[in-house]
C-alpha cells in the first residue's frame, strides 16, 4: 500500500474562543498528486499549514508526512517537506544566492553541494542570471520563484503552497502554475496548493480539498466531487459548497486519495 | 561535515551579512558609544574622580573607567536589536523558514543567538580600535583577553532580549523594551560611575546595581579587558546566561502573533 504524502487526520486546532479554526479535518494527498486546497479567505487553510509545519500543535488529530507524524517525529516530516508560505520569508537585504545558500544550509546541505543544486533549481526557474541581485531588486513573480526554488533545494517528496499567486499578474500566476505542475509530473512531488481562486484548478488532473469554515466539505478529483455536488463544473462546486445558507456535506473528510 | 554544524554556519552567516548589509545599523551601533566616549566622558571627566578600585593599579581617567560600559552598552543594544530583529522576522514570516528546518528547535534558537554574539564582537572589534586611536591606554592584548568575557556576556544579553522577544507579541510593543528594559540596566549599572559610588548615594540604588546583571557583565568585561577574572561576575553572568537561555528557548513560540495578525491574513 502506497503510504500517502500527507496525511491529515481528525485535526482540530482553535486561537482560543468557542470557535474552533479547523474542526475534525481530514484528508489525503498521495505521492505525485497536484492537489487544490480550495477556500474562501478565512476558511483555515494558512493554520492547516501552520500546523502541517509544526509551527502550531493541534487541539487534537495528526498530520503526518510520508508516515512520520509532525507532532511526534518533527525532524523526519520536515526533512521532506518544503513549503512556500502565504507572507514572503525571503531576506530582501541578501541576494539570491545568499538566500538560498542559508536555506540549504539550515537543511545541512554543504556549500559545494548548496551551489550545484541552486544553479539547478535556478536554471530550471529562468532565474539563473538574477542570482546574483539582492531579492529586493526583485518582482514580486520572481521572488515566487525563488521561494519555490527554496522550497526544493531539499529535495522534499511534498511540496505545500500556500496562496501561491497572491498579488501576481495573470502572467506570472500562469507561468507559475505551469512550473509547479511540470515538478509534479517531471520528478513525481506531491503538491498541496491552497487558494481561493478557482481558474488555478486544472479540472483534467487536478484533485480539490474544498475547505469552509474550518471544515472539509469536499475532497478527491474535480470530476468526483462535481459529480457528488451534481454541479457541471468546480466553480459551480464550490459555490455550492461555500454558499452562506446550509449545504450538505459532500464527502466530507473524504479522502483526496489518487 | 556534520548537519548541525553546517547548519550553524549558516545562521552566523546570515546574521553577519544581514550586519554588513545594514551599514545604518552597523554605523548606529559604533555612534552611540563614540558620542559618550568623546562628549559624555569629557565633560564628566572633571567633575568625577575614580579611586584606584580592581583591576585598575593606579588612578585612571574616566575615559577608561566608561570603556567597559560602553562595550556593554554595545552588547546590550545589540541583544535588543536582536529581539527587535527576532519579533520582525516572525511578523515578516522568515522567521517560519528558520523553524521550518529538521533541526531541533533549541539548537536553531541558540544558533541565531551565538550568530548575534558574533556580531557584537565585531562592532566592539571597531569600537575598540577607535579607542585605541583615541589614545585610550588599554593592555596591548586586551582584544584577546577580552574574548571569552564578550562572548559570555553577549550570550547572556542575547538570551534576556529572546526571552523579550517571545513575550512580545507585535513590533509596536517593542518601543517599552527601551524605557523599561535598557535604559534601567544600563543607567542602574556600573557602567558610568563605580559601584562605591552608588553606595554613597543610597544603599537602595546599591542594591539594584548589584543586582542587575549587567553590572557584572560588564565587571566582566572590565577585568578581562586587563586579563584578570572577576570571579562573582563570572559566576553571575554564567547563571543568569543559563536562566535566560533556558526561558528564551522555552518561551519562544513561532505563532505568537498569529493569534492577533494571520487568521486576518490567512486563508
Amino acid at each position: 500500500m502506497t503510504v500517502p504524502a500527507l496525511e491529515v487526520e481528525g485535526l482540530r486546532h482553535s486561537y482560543g474562543g468557542e470557535r474552533h479554526a479547523l474542526e475534525d479535518i481530514g484528508f489525503r494527498v498521495m505521492p505525485g498528486a497536484f492537489t487544490c486546497l480550495l477556500g474562501p479567505n478565512g476558511a483555515g487553510k494558512s493554520t492547516l499549514f501552520a500546523l502541517a509545519t509544526g509551527l502550531l500543535q493541534p487541539n487534537s488529530g495528526r498530520v503526518r508526512i510520508h508516515g512520520h507524524d509532525v507532532a511526534q517525529a518533527p525532524g523526519d516530516a520536515l526533512a521532506r517537506l518544503g513549503v512556500v508560505f502565504q507572507q514572503p520569508t525571503l531576506d530582501l537585504d541578501l541576494t539570491v544566492v545568499q538566500n538560498l545558500r542559508y536555506f540549504a544550509a539550515l537543511h545541512g546541505i554543504g556549500r559545494r553541494e548548496a551551489d550545484r543544486r541552486i544553479e539547478t533549481e535556478l536554471t530550471r526557474l529562468s532565474l539563473f542570471e538574477r542570482r546574483g541581485e539582492k531579492v529586493r531588486a526583485l518582482n514580486g513573480g520572481h521572488r515566487r520563484r525563488v521561494e519555490i526554488a527554496r522550497a526544493l533545494l531539499h529535495r522534499p517528496s511534498l511540496l505545500l503552497l500556500d496562496e501561491p499567486t497572491v498579488g501576481l499578474d495573470i502572467p506570472a500566476r500562469r507561468t507559475l502554475i505551469r512550473h509547479v505542475h511540470a515538478l509534479c509530473a517531471e520528478n513525481g512531488i506531491a503538491v498541496l496548493w491552497a487558494t481561493h481562486l478557482i481558474d488555478e484548478i486544472d479540472p483534467a488532473t487536478d484533485h480539490v480539498v474544498v475547505l469552509h469554515r474550518g471544515r472539509v466539505r469536499a475532497s478527491g478529483p474535480v470530476a468526483a466531487v462535481n459529480a457528488e455536488t451534481g454541479c457541471a463544473t468546480v466553480a459551480e462546486s464550490f459555490d455550492r459548497l461555500t454558499a452562506a445558507r446550509p449545504v450538505t456535506d459532500v464527502g466530507a473528510n473524504a479522502e483526496a486519495a489518487a | 561535515m556534520s548537519g548541525w554544524w553546517i547548519a550553524f554556519q549558516g545562521i552566523v552567516a546570515r546574521e553577519v551579512l544581514r550586519f554588513v548589509h545594514q551599514r545604518e545599523r552597523f554605523l548606529g551601533a559604533l555612534v552611540r558609544p563614540l558620542v559618550w566616549l568623546f562628549v559624555f566622558a569629557a565633560g564628566f571627566r572633571a567633575a568625577l574622580g575614580i579611586a584606584i578600585i580592581p583591576p585598575y593599579e593606579t588612578y585612571i581617567p574616566y575615559e577608561t573607567y566608561i570603556v567597559p560600559g560602553l562595550i556593554g552598552m554595545i552588547q546590550l543594544f545589540n541583544g535588543m536589536q536582536g529581539s527587535l530583529s527576532m519579533v520582525y522576522d516572525r511578523e515578516m514570516g522568515s522567521m517560519r523558514i528558520l523553524l521550518t528546518s529538521p533541526l531541533p528547535r533549541g539548537f536553531l534558537l541558540l544558533a541565531r543567538l551565538l550568530g548575534g554574539v558574533v556580531v557584537s564582537v565585531l562592532q566592539v572589534a571597531a569600537f575598540l580600535l577607535i579607542v585605541r586611536l583615541y589614545g585610550i591606554d588599554l593592555p596591548a592584548w586586551a582584544p584577546l583577553t577580552v574574548l571569552p568575557a564578550l562572548l559570555l556576556n553577549g550570550l547572556m544579553l542575547g538570551a534576556l532580549g529572546m526571552v523579550l522577544a517571545s513575550t512580545i507579541r507585535q513590533l509596536e510593543n517593542f518601543a517599552g523594551v527601551m524605557n523599561f528594559v535598557v535604559f534601567p540596566l544600563f543607567f542602574l549599572s556600573s557602567a558610568l560611575y563605580p559601584l562605591y559610588r552608588m553606595e554613597e548615594a543610597g544603599p537602595l540604588l546599591w542594591w539594584l546595581c548589584s543586582l542587575n546583571p549587567f553590572t557584572h557583565g560588564v565587571e566582566l568585561i572590565r577585568f578581562a579587558l586587563y586579563g584578570q577574572v572577576d570571579g562573582l561576575a563570572l559566576a553571575v553572568v554564567t547563571g543568569a546566561t543559563l536562566l535566560f537561555a533556558a526561558l528564551a528557548v522555552r518561551g519562544y513560540s513561532p505563532a505568537r502573533g498569529m493569534g492577533s495578525r494571520a487568521p486576518s491574513a490567512a486563508g
